[in-house]
């Protein structure tokens, strides 16, 4: 029987009542008595020399109380990389110079020129139009292997070209991997683009500097996923205001996606002006501006090629990735196409010998990093379409040659630097052909084609690292931060708790979930428990959400603290019913001494800790509050198998999604509504990767696709109901919990099924085709079907 | 946006005489002007509202049984009220949304003469009479290009009268990120032959697609132009499509609209 309660259940979500209602508090939503507005003056060029600025009639407009450019942050921090990657040769990675306003040059269309701040926003705006601003147009960057051909134009003219770094992987691999393609009885090769995607939060960023005279503290508003990464890298590395100086609270947060991981320039940009203007500064992004100043995700180059021998056992892997970086190095983007990528192309695979090489590119593009999956989804797409591309060449059945290649033994070490620490791939394929019908297929096939219609399956697997961690680890690998997560519960006196986690939520439903795993732990309801999160004020130093990271990482958290409480009620309970520690049991919210019938509540040992009248007050302190910080000892694997049917209209090239099937294995599931959701809302974003999303840039730098009118999102009826399945759980073995994480299997694992979805049918229509570039928009489908 | 003065007049020549005034402009459903002001690329003056005259609202059946629409009528209004002309209905109801549908007028759409949008297809295909508050322009000669029409600066477009069909059908392929049309084609057959009105695909707008209307007003059947389309030149080319895709486009549509009417 389901239950109604507790780890397993799935109580709706409690903050769905103000999402929904349009109560939630958002950033935009706080006004800042006698806040002021700024307007950022952007390039619409993509590379030029700032040869002047004039500021004279703008500044003279109404309601103009200053007008900032890059002149005003000489001296001033620039925007830190959080993430140093050391290249092939043991060098570290070029990094170049980010101010907060464009000092010199700009670099990318978006790139900030200037800051108005005044009365009102109209104001901001008018003045930004009176600013002559004298740009020299420079060539521009965009293709990456234009970038690093010789004597191109240079992004940064003090780094050395525009190559961040070469990095290889495992570098002392390469020569056991070229032998083993030399012996390789078969080569399959692919070259593929996995598209830039921009993430479009449904909310736009916001960020609020506000400043305290009295105190001399700083306080930021902002949209972010990580409040306390934000206060650490701005803090310490752009305003140089220390942690107790200064606050950063995110509220209620309409999706992050990824893109509100990083520390942005705006951020800093309203803290500084608050602090020099004496007043609150506001900024809030329009939807045009977000297209142009979000850190945009994806955009990789890949050519890779599988070896397999005789009996098609995969034997070795190579690749060779070229990852756009965009004008400057966003938070965690070095990370993201090394060791969140990299570290994944053994996928599900025994391949005994991998080696990756990566090319990171500066270009005059919006920066890139992490977007929903980070690295994931590219080491997935190209893997699972090789693997495809594999099995048509041999003729072998996709799934077929998938299975005799899987990792069935865990621990299983791979040769790119992980452990698996469990997993069951088989079993999650078996639950995939029940729910996607197999046989039925040939059938559903003949009924398109009886239709004009063509109709394809198509297949994958993946395998993530949730959960990023342990610290030691990722500091090894050029982290600059580590990779805790922190929690404090607080028992108050008539039993309530309240937890306040470093974890952040902005649509996850950590307010729902993370209540039902303390309220089991303890035996109460979940009513009487309150999450807290979002503000440096009041929660405990923590890395935030991202990497599907909350439950493992921050749920581990909370499960130690609340441990912590546990012990220590146990020995209120003990010492009232004068009894020994080591007898208490705690069970449904009463603490008993074994092998007796007395009992005590949980609320009366919890007023016992606040009102210590009967109080072991000899060995113990008063009050019901304890914190824990959990370092994870690996990564988290989840892993699956995902399918996709399609039809294709051979008249238009148009594609619909007819089916998809997903079996993930998250390991053991607490809210299992809540996965699904997560689930459905990856695989959204994965189809809508596949499909339509395209941020397209043309030569001079221009986003061709920098507005909904022409950046195709995913709606409702682009994508199908979905066959959800989480019955295979192989828990984690080295967190509390035996979670794994499900953020961010759905967009990892559905773009290659997809694709391979549609090579498939237009094959069965008679086209030699392996492999068409995302989105397979209808013009591209069309155009490859007639050559 | 910048500041404007607004107007709501209540019949047409009080909307004419506000027009009178420097950058005063006719304002319809909204739906395309406001955001262009919104992202400050337009700045009226003034804005005069239409949406307050009650004789450019509303559908009706003249004597001689064109379908009349009133200049302000909104796409939701000719969606559930063109029952006379099928085919103009279903047009209407494929445009945007249900709320750019309830505010988007059609003197706004044919004002505008978006190259991607549908009512151009429509009035076309119809051989419609644009009437406005000074003359009547049969739609041959109201379409000018790409955002460009017969219209005079201040001259506004009080209602549109469609003759009706004996059959009908639009083909919207849909752009995938506006939803517009990449291409549209609308045919109309009438007892004098049939017309076929492409939007969506060319440079210079709307289009009538004459070689089809030939073959077609012959034999009303997709087989009577298989195999046949608009030559590539002069097509858009962007993003979403280039030239030759959306000449074969143009091509399968127009074979689908015959078949879904005849
Ligand atoms: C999300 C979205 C999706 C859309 N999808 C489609 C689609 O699929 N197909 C499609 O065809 N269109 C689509 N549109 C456009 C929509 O149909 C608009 O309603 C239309 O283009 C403009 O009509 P309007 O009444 O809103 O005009 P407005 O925006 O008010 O005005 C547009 C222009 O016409 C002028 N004008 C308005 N009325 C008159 C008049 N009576 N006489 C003279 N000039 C006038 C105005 O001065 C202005 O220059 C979409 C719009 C949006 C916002």
């Amino acid at each position: 029987m389901p239950k109604d309660s507790g780890i397993g259940a799935s109580p709706k979500r409690r903050e769905d009542v103000r999402f929904l209602s349009g109560t939630g508090n958002y950033t935009d939503d706080i006004q800042v008595n006698g806040q002021a507005y700024v307007h950022f003056l952007r390039s619409d060029i993509a590379h030029a020399k700032i040869n002047g600025i004039n500021l004279d009639a703008a500044s003279a407009m109404p309601g103009v109380i200053k007008i900032f450019t890059g002149a005003d942050f000489e001296g001033v921090g620039g925007i830190p990389c959080g993430w140093q990657v050391t290249d092939r040769h043991g060098e570290p990675m070029q990094e170049p110079a980010h101010p907060v306003l464009a000092q010199g040059k700009v670099r990318y269309v978006g790139d900030q020129i200037a800051a108005v701040v005044a009365e009102t926003l109209e104001q901001a705006r008018d003045a930004a139009e009176a600013i002559e601003v004298d740009l020299e147009e420079l060539p521009a960057v965009v293709d990456m292997k234009a970038a690093l051909a010789d004597g191109a134009t240079k992004v940064h003219d003090d780094l050395t070209s525009n190559l961040c770094y070469d990095w290889g992987f495992v570098e002392e691999n390469k020569p056991a991997v070229d032998a083993a393609f030399e012996a390789a009885a078969h080569v399959t090769t692919l070259e593929l683009r996995n598209n830039r995607l921009v993430a479009n939060p449904m909310e736009p960023r916001v960020a609020i500097g506000d400043f305290n005279r009295a105190t001399g503290d700083s306080t930021l508003y902002t949209t972010s996923q990580n409040p306390h990464v934000i206060r650490l890298l701005m803090g310490a590395f752009v305003l140089g205001i220390p942690e107790h100086k200064l606050r950063v609270v995110a509220p209620d947060v309409g999706g992050g996606f990824g893109t509100k991981i990083f520390h942005y320039a705006e951020e800093a940009f309203c803290t500084f002006a608050a602090k020099a203007l004496n007043r609150a500064v506001k900024w809030t992004s329009t939807r045009s501006e977000a297209f142009i100043s979000d850190a945009h995700g994806r955009d990789h180059v890949t050519k890779i090629e599988l070896a397999l021998d005789a009996d098609n056992n995969f034997t070795a892997l190579r690749t060779d990735t070229y990852a756009n970086m965009g004008a400057y190095l966003s938070t965690f983007a070095p990370s993201v196409p090394t060791w969140l990528h990299g570290t994944l192309m053994a996928g599900n695979y025994r391949t005994p010998l991998i080696y990756v090489n990566v090319k990171a590119v500066f270009t005059n593009t919006v920066p890139v990093d992490a977007y929903r999956g980070a690295g994931r989804p590219e080491a997935t797409f190209q893997l699972e379409r090789v693997v495809d591309k594999a099995a048509r060449e041999l003729g072998v059945d996709p799934i077929a040659l998938r299975r005799q290649n899987f990792i069935t033994e865990f621990p299983y070490a791979t040769p790119v630097a992980v452990e698996y620490d469990t997993g069951d791939y088989h079993g999650t394929m078996d639950a995939l052909e029940n729910m996607a019908d197999l046989s039925g297929f040939e059938a559903r096939r003949k009924a398109s084609e009886a239709r004009g219609k063509l109709r394809g399956f198509g297949v994958n697997c993946y395998i993530e690292a949730c959960g990023i961690a342990p610290s030691n680890l990722v500091g090894q690998l050029g982290a600059r931060a580590g990779l805790y997560e922190s929690a404090t519960v607080r028992v108050n006196a008539t039993g309530g708790l309240v937890v306040m986690t470093g974890s952040h939520s902005h649509g996850q439903g950590h307010e729902t979930s993370f209540p039902q795993v303390i309220a089991e732990m303890i035996g109460i309801d979940e009513s009487m428990v309150e999450i807290v999160h979002g503000d440096t004020a009041n929660t405990p130093m923590g890395m935030g959400t991202y990497g599907s990271r909350s439950l493992a990482v921050g749920g581990s958290a909370m499960v130690r603290a609340t441990e912590k409480i546990i012990a220590k009620a146990k020995k209120i309970a003990a010492h009232l019913m004068e009894a020994a520690d080591a007898d208490i049991e705690l069970k449904d919210g009463a603490f008993s001494v074994a092998g007796t019938d007395k009992s005590v509540a949980w609320g009366d040992v919890t007023l016992a800790a606040y009102v210590p009248h009967n109080y072991p007050l000899e060995d113990i302190e008063p009050g019901l509050e304890e914190t824990a910080f959990y370092d994870p000892a690996n990564f988290t694997y989840p892993s699956g198998a995902y399918a996709c049917e399609v039809e294709v209209d051979p008249d238009t090239g148009k594609v619909t999604i007819e089916a998809f099937n997903a079996a993930d294995d998250f390991g053991n599931i607490v809210n299992p509504m809540i996965v699904d959701g997560q689930v459905h809302g990856g695989i959204g974003q994965g189809i809508g990767q596949a499909l339509l999303e395209n941020a397209a840039y043309d030569e001079n730098g221009q986003l061709l696709s920098a507005s909904y009118m022409d950046y195709a999102m995913p709606r409702a009826s682009d994508v199908p109901f979905y066959g959800v399945d989480h019955s295979s759980q192989t828990p984690c073995t080295h967190n509390p919990l035996g979670v794994k994480g499900c953020g961010e299997a759905g967009a990892i694992g559905s773009p290659p099924a997809v694709i391979n979805a549609v090579v498939d049918a237009l094959r069965s229509g008679g086209h030699d085709i392996h492999h068409i570039d995302m989105p397979v928009s209808p013009s591209r489908v069309w155009q490859a079907m007639n050559g | 946006m910048y500041n404007f003065d607004f107007e709501k007049p209540s019949t047409i020549a009080d909307a004419v005489s506000a027009l009178g005034s420097e950058d005063a402009q006719a304002l319809g459903g909204g739906q395309t002007l406001l955001p262009t002001m919104k992202q400050r690329l337009a700045s009226p003056s003034k804005l005069v509202s239409l949406k307050g005259i009650s004789e450019m609202q509303g559908i009706c059946t003249a004597d001689d049984g064109a379908l009349c629409v009133g200049g302000s009528t909104s796409h939701a209004d000719v969606a559930a009220g063109a029952g006379a002309y099928p085919g103009l209905a279903a047009l209407a109801a494929g445009i945007g949304d249900p709320a750019v549908r309830a505010r988007g007028t059609i003197g706004g759409s044919l004002a505008n003469n978006d190259p991607s949008a549908c009512y151009p297809a429509g009035a076309l295909a119809s051989g419609a009479i644009l009437v406005t508050n000074t003359r009547e322009i049969a739609a041959d000669d109201y379409f000018q290009g790409m955002f460009t029409t017969a219209l005079d600066e201040g001259e506004i477009l009080t209602e549109v009268r469609f003759p009706v069909p004996e059959a009908s059908n639009y083909q919207k392929f849909e752009q995938p990120a506006s939803r517009f049309a990449l291409v549209g084609v609308f045919v109309a057959k009438y007892a004098g032959g049939v017309r076929v009105a492409v939007t969506g695909a060319s440079e210079e707008g709307v289009f009538r697609w004459t070689e089809a209307e030939a073959a077609l007003s012959g034999n009303f059947s997709a087989d009577a132009i298989a195999d046949m389309a608009p030559g590539e030149d002069g097509m858009i080319s962007d993003l979403h499509g280039t030239a030759a895709y959306r000449a074969h486009l143009v091509g399968v549509l127009t074979r689908r609209a015959v078949t879904a009417a005849a």
